[in-house]
């Protein structure tokens, strides 16, 4: 079983849409047991990063994905939920993350030069390193993304999208993978990625 | 690189796609789910849908048109008309859009886009201004394009855009439906120096069009259009193929 982490922050209607139609049953899980029951997670997320770390605590699942992850189950952050698997945030304050990937979570605006437009949205090429969830995809594929942070200092990126800057658009250290862009909106690639992860 | 987005537009009266010129006239053409389908696999980056209904019952259809496409599509959609409150935020949100866009709602409440971008964030909120030449100025019109609001178009998305919109749809009521090409000037004249992504409307009636908009703004973010893409007059995949040899960033 599938879980993807419901913390209540976010619309999960297009995840879960767009995994039924790989044929993968998902299930919303707002508790550690559930967690624990399934064979891989999706951490899903779009908002602050501070709230949302705050709502992980709160349901417990803080924990809760840092021991899955270190049992090796395969967890995808997606987007915010990528940022969430950092060491830490600077979005509105200094905040601690999940820790499962080294590195932090910094504005766009101080590794791309100024004037181009922020939030970095729309849909850019991906320049990925071979990994198994990019297995069916070609270099140059385009994603779409929506986001004004970025994972910096990251020695774990596999995947970047040219905007001003190489920025991160994937990261991965062992069974824990995130990406910056929504797999969920990013057409025939972006499934092509999300079936990946779910045969990984 | 980001790539120019081409994005197609569906009116959606009592759940099925209409496309009015210059606004009034609508007639059916198609079944939305099936469209946004066709769209979606001929290479649009992203659609809009525009809820043109009034009656409840309208609304209920809508939503289930919505669902039903977020079921099957998986690009982003924007859904428009009849976004007056946060609970028309939230409804359609939840059938799966991923922006909203406001326009009259957000004349009428000057608070909305800021209630709406603080509680979803930026990049869900869309403003979408219909805007006319009117005494030698531009002039932001509501109600579908029939009512003269007497508000400055340039002021008004300079408010907009500063209470938290994360996008600009500009669409000329001068140019719409006349498929003479976008609004050039107008687009120059009031969207140049905003600060988030620019999608141009109205006007679409040939491939070179969408090339000159690019071309000659390299700043607008996005092309939309309705009734060339629903007629079948410009093709999305030989649209995106002509950008492409333009020297002009699209997805293929």
């Amino acid at each position: 079983m599938l879980a993807i982490a419901d913390y209540g922050v976010g619309n999960l209607f297009s995840l879960r849409s767009s995994l039924k139609s790989l044929g993968v049953e998902a299930k919303l899980v707002s508790n550690p047991e559930e967690l624990k029951d399934s064979d891989r997670i999706i951490l899903p997320g779009v908002g602050a990063f501070g709230d949302a770390v705050k709502k992980l605590r709160e349901t417990k699942m803080f924990d809760a994905l840092k021991e899955e992850a270190g049992a090796g189950k395969p967890i995808l952050g997606i987007c915010l939920g990528m940022q969430l698997l950092l060491e830490k945030s600077l979005e509105f304050g200094v905040y601690e993350g999940l820790g499962l990937i080294k590195g932090e979570v910094r504005p766009i605006s101080e590794v791309i030069p100024e004037g181009l437009k922020i939030p970095h949205i729309g849909w850019n090429g991906l320049k990925f390193k071979p990994h198994p969830v990019f297995k069916d995809i070609k270099q140059g594929d385009c994603v779409y993304f929506v986001h004004s942070f970025s994972a910096q200092n990251c020695p774990s990126v596999i995947a970047t999208a040219e905007y001003g800057a190489e920025l991160a658009a994937a990261v991965a250290e062992g069974n824990v993978i995130g990406c910056q862009f929504h797999p969920e909106k990013s057409g025939a690639v972006g499934l092509a990625i999300l079936k990946s992860f779910c045969e990984i | 690189m980001l790539r120019k987005r081409i994005i197609p537009c569906l009116d959606v009266r009592d759940g099925k796609v209409t496309k009015g010129v210059n606004f009034l006239g609508n007639r059916d053409i198609a079944d939305p789910v099936e469209l946004a389908d066709f769209y979606s696999k001929c290479g649009a980056d992203e659609l809009v849908f525009y809820d043109i209904t009034a009656s409840a019952e309208g609304r209920a259809l809508f939503t289930d048109v919505l669902k039903r496409v977020a079921s099957t599509v998986f690009i982003p959609l924007t859904v428009g008309g009849g976004i007056r409150t946060l609970d028309d935020f939230d409804r359609v949100l939840k059938c799966g859009a991923d922006k909203v866009s406001v326009n009259s709602g957000a004349i009428a409440d000057k608070t909305l886009i800021r209630r709406a971008a603080e509680r979803y964030g930026s990049q869900c909120v869309v403003i979408s201004a219909d805007v006319a030449r009117k005494d030698g100025g531009y002039r932001v019109f509501g109600r579908g394009g029939r009512d003269d609001t007497g508000i400055d178009a340039e002021e008004w998305i300079k408010f907009c855009v500063s209470e938290g919109a994360g996008e600009v749809v500009l669409n000329s009521i001068d140019t719409d439906g006349v498929k003479g090409g976008f609004d050039i000037e107008m687009l120059e004249a009031l969207c140049k120096s905003v600060p988030v992504p620019v999608i141009a409307s109205g006007g679409a009636g040939k491939t070179e069009d969408f090339i000159e908009l690019f071309k000659k703004l390299p700043w607008v973010d996005a092309g939309l259009a309705a009734s060339v893409f629903h007629y079948k007059e410009i093709s999305i995949p030989e649209l995106k193929a002509a950008l492409a040899e333009n020297g002009i960033p699209v997805r293929l």
